[in-house]
C-alpha cells in the first residue's frame, strides 16, 4: 500500500508538468486545448525512440519538449491564421498526431527495458529506491518550471499573453498581436505536455501509442482539484505562483485518489469514467449552485413580501 | 492630423443583410481638433471609429494619420498611434489583472514587448500620480483586480490608459453611454480635462446632443454612412439642440432623434 502511494505521488508530480501545460491554455488563455492527448504521446514516443537510439536521456526529454512545442504550433497555426475554432484545431492536431506517433515509433509500443533513463541514473547515483528518485527528479523539474512560468508571465510578453485570455479586444487596442500571444501560449503549453510525456516514458520505461488518451481530462481534473484545495486553504492562494503549485498538487492528489480506488478493487478501465465524472461535477456544481441561490433569494423575497400583500388584499 | 478620403465600407455585401455603413466618407481633422460625432442609429458613427482603429479592413479609400497611410495596417499596428475608449466599460480593461498591470500594458502601447518585467518599480509612482489626478482614490488600490471596480471607475481607468502614452488621436466611442448620468458627467469632465491638458486630437461619438454641443471645438453629424453636417468655432458654440434637430431634417428629410437621444 505504501509503495503504491509513493508510486502515485511520483506519477502525480511527473503528470503535474502536463497539468501546468493545460493550466496555461485552460486557465490563462481560456481555451480547452485538445492537442494535449496527442502531444503527450508525441513527447513519450520521441523520447523513447531517442533513448533506444542511444541519445542521452536528458537530451531525449528536451527533444520531447521541442516536439510538443511543434505540435502546439500546428494547433496555433490552424487556430490563429486560419481561424479554426480552438477546440476543433486541437482535435485535428490530436488526430493527426496519432499517425505521426506511430510513424515515429514504427510500432505501437517501444520498451526501454535495458536503457539508461534519468531515473535509473538518479538511482545509480544516489542509491535511493526508484520511486523516491522519481519523486526527487519530478520535484526538481516542477520547481524549475513553476519558477520559469512565474517569471515568464510577469514579463511584458507574458502579461500580454495573460491579458489575451482576459480581453482580446483590449490587448489588440494596446498594440499586441493576439495571434502571436496565442501562438506563444499554445507552444509553451504543449512543450510542457511533451516534456511530461517524455518524463513519464522514462519513468515507466516504455512509450505507448495510447499513453496520451484522456490526458486532457486528467489535466482538467487536477486543475479543478488544485483549485478546490486552494480555496480550502486559509491565506491567499490566489497569487499566481500558488495557483501553479496548486495545479501540481492537484495532480498528485488525483493520482493518490486513483491509487486508492484501484487498491479498493476498482477496474483500472473505469478510471477514465471516474475522471470524466470528477471534471463534469466540478464544472456543474458552480452553475447549479448559482441557480439554486437565485431561486432561494427569490423565494425569500416572496416570503418577506407576502404578509404585506395579504393585508393590502384584505384591506380592499 | 487625420484624413479620411473616399472611405467606404459595406457589411455583408451581396446578401439580404447588406449594410452600407460608410459611403464615400471624407473627413479631415486638424491637430488639436476635438470633434464630437452625432447621428441616428446605423448612421455609421461606430463604423467610422472602427475603420480608423482598424477593427475591420476598409473596402475603398485611404486613411492617413499624421502623414502616415494607415489604411492597410492591422489593428495592433495602428494601436501605436491611437488611444481608444469603448462604450462597454468591460472592453477596455483586463478584469483578472491588477490596476497597475493594466496601466503597465497601456504604457507599452505601440512598443515591442520584450522579456523585461511587465511592471517595473519606477513606474509605480507615475501611475499613482496619474491615478490621483482622476480623483477616485484608485492610487491606493494599485494591486486591486480591475474586475472589482465599478463601470465608471473602469471607464476612467481606460481613459487614463488610452492617454498614458500620448496618442496621435484619441477615439472615444460613446464611452459614457453605459454609465449612470452622474458617473457619465464625471467621466466626461475627466475627458475634457485630459484632452485639454495633453492637447489631444480627439474624435468622440456620443448620443447626447447637449454633450456634443458643449464639448469640443467642432461637431459633425452623420447619416447613412456620410458626414452630412460639419460645424466648428463660434457657429458651433451658439448651436442649440433644436438647431441640430432642424438641420438634420433639412439634410436628410427624416427625423434624427430617437427617444434615447431626446431623453439624454
Amino acid at each position: 500500500m505504501g509503495l503504491a502511494m509513493l508510486g502515485a505521488v511520483s506519477q502525480g508530480i511527473l503528470w503535474g508538468i502536463m497539468v501546468l501545460g493545460v493550466f496555461i491554455t485552460y486557465k490563462l488563455l481560456d481555451i480547452a486545448d485538445l492537442t494535449v492527448d496527442g502531444s503527450f504521446a508525441l513527447g513519450g514516443c520521441v523520447c523513447a525512440v531517442l533513448v533506444v537510439g542511444g541519445v542521452n536521456p536528458i537530451v531525449a526529454i528536451l527533444a520531447a519538449m521541442l516536439a510538443g512545442m511543434v505540435a502546439g504550433a500546428v494547433t496555433g497555426f490552424l487556430h490563429t491564421v486560419f481561424e479554426i475554432p480552438a477546440i476543433l484545431a486541437g482535435i485535428l492536431t490530436q488526430i493527426g498526431l496519432w499517425s505521426v506517433n506511430l510513424r515515429i515509433m514504427g510500432k505501437s509500443n517501444t520498451p526501454l527495458l535495458n536503457f539508461d533513463t534519468i531515473f535509473s541514473q538518479m538511482t545509480d547515483l544516489t542509491g535511493l529506491p526508484s520511486n523516491v528518485a522519481a519523486i526527487i527528479v519530478g520535484i526538481v523539474v516542477a520547481v524549475i518550471i513553476i519558477v520559469g512560468l512565474y517569471w515568464f508571465f510577469g514579463t511584458e510578453i507574458g502579461s500580454a499573453c495573460r491579458a489575451t485570455g482576459n480581453n482580446e479586444a483590449m490587448v489588440r487596442a494596446l498594440g499586441v498581436n493576439t495571434k502571436v500571444t496565442k501562438m506563444i501560449a499554445l507552444m509553451l503549453s504543449n512543450g510542457l505536455v511533451g516534456l511530461s510525456g517524455g518524463l513519464i516514458c522514462e519513468s515507466q520505461k516504455y512509450a505507448d501509442i495510447g499513453m496520451g488518451t484522456g490526458a486532457i481530462v486528467i489535466g482538467l481534473a487536477a486543475i479543478v482539484i488544485g483549485e478546490v484545495l486552494g480555496r480550502l486553504t486559509p491565506g491567499k492562494l490566489r497569487a499566481f505562483g500558488s495557483r501553479l503549485t496548486a495545479a501540481v498538487v492537484g495532480s498528485v492528489v488525483y493520482f493518490l485518489i486513483r491509487a486508492i480506488v484501484l487498491q479498493m478493487g476498482m477496474d483500472a478501465n473505469d478510471m477514465k469514467l471516474l475522471s470524466a465524472i470528477i471534471v463534469a461535477l466540478a464544472l456543474c456544481i458552480p452553475v447549479v449552485w448559482e441557480k439554486f441561490q437565485l431561486k432561494r433569494s427569490y423565494a425569500r423575497s416572496l416570503k418577506s413580501a407576502s404578509p404585506e400583500g395579504t393585508t393590502a388584499e384584505g384591506g380592499r | 492630423m487625420l484624413t479620411l478620403s473616399h472611405v467606404s465600407k459595406t457589411f455583408n455585401a451581396g446578401t439580404i443583410n447588406e449594410k452600407r455603413a460608410l459611403v464615400d466618407c471624407n473627413l479631415h481633422l486638424a491637430p488639436g481638433d476635438f470633434v464630437t460625432v452625432i447621428g441616428g442609429n446605423g448612421a455609421g458613427k461606430s463604423t467610422l471609429m472602427n475603420m480608423v482603429a482598424g477593427v475591420y479592413p476598409i473596402d475603398a479609400g485611404t486613411i492617413t494619420l499624421d502623414g502616415i497611410n494607415i489604411s492597410q495596417l492591422s489593428e495592433p499596428a495602428r494601436a501605436k498611434y491611437l488611444g481608444r475608449v469603448f462604450q462597454d466599460p468591460m472592453m477596455g480593461t483586463a478584469a483578472d489583472m491588477q490596476i497597475i498591470e493594466n496601466l503597465a500594458m497601456a504604457k507599452r502601447r505601440g512598443r515591442t514587448r520584450t522579456l523585461a518585467w511587465g511592471v517595473t518599480r519606477s513606474e509605480k509612482e507615475e501611475y499613482a500620480e496619474r491615478l490621483h489626478e482622476l480623483g477616485l482614490g484608485l492610487e491606493k488600490r494599485l494591486t486591486t483586480k480591475v474586475g472589482l471596480l465599478s463601470g465608471g471607475q473602469r471607464q476612467a481607468l481606460t481613459l487614463l490608459m488610452a492617454t498614458l502614452t500620448k496618442p496621435k488621436l484619441l477615439l472615444l466611442d460613446e464611452h459614457t453611454a453605459a454609465l449612470d448620468p452622474k458617473t457619465a458627467a464625471k467621466v466626461l469632465d475627466l475627458t475634457e480635462k485630459i484632452v485639454a491638458e495633453h492637447q489631444l486630437t480627439t474624435l468622440m461619438v456620443t448620443h447626447n446632443m447637449n454633450d456634443a454641443i458643449r464639448l469640443g471645438n467642432r461637431l459633425i453629424m452623420m447619416h447613412e454612412g456620410r458626414v452630412i453636417y460639419d460645424i466648428a468655432g463660434d457657429e458651433k458654440r451658439s448651436l442649440t439642440v433644436k438647431d441640430l434637430l432642424q438641420k438634420f431634417e433639412e439634410v436628410s428629410g427624416g427625423e434624427l432623434a430617437n427617444d434615447r437621444m431626446l431623453l439624454s
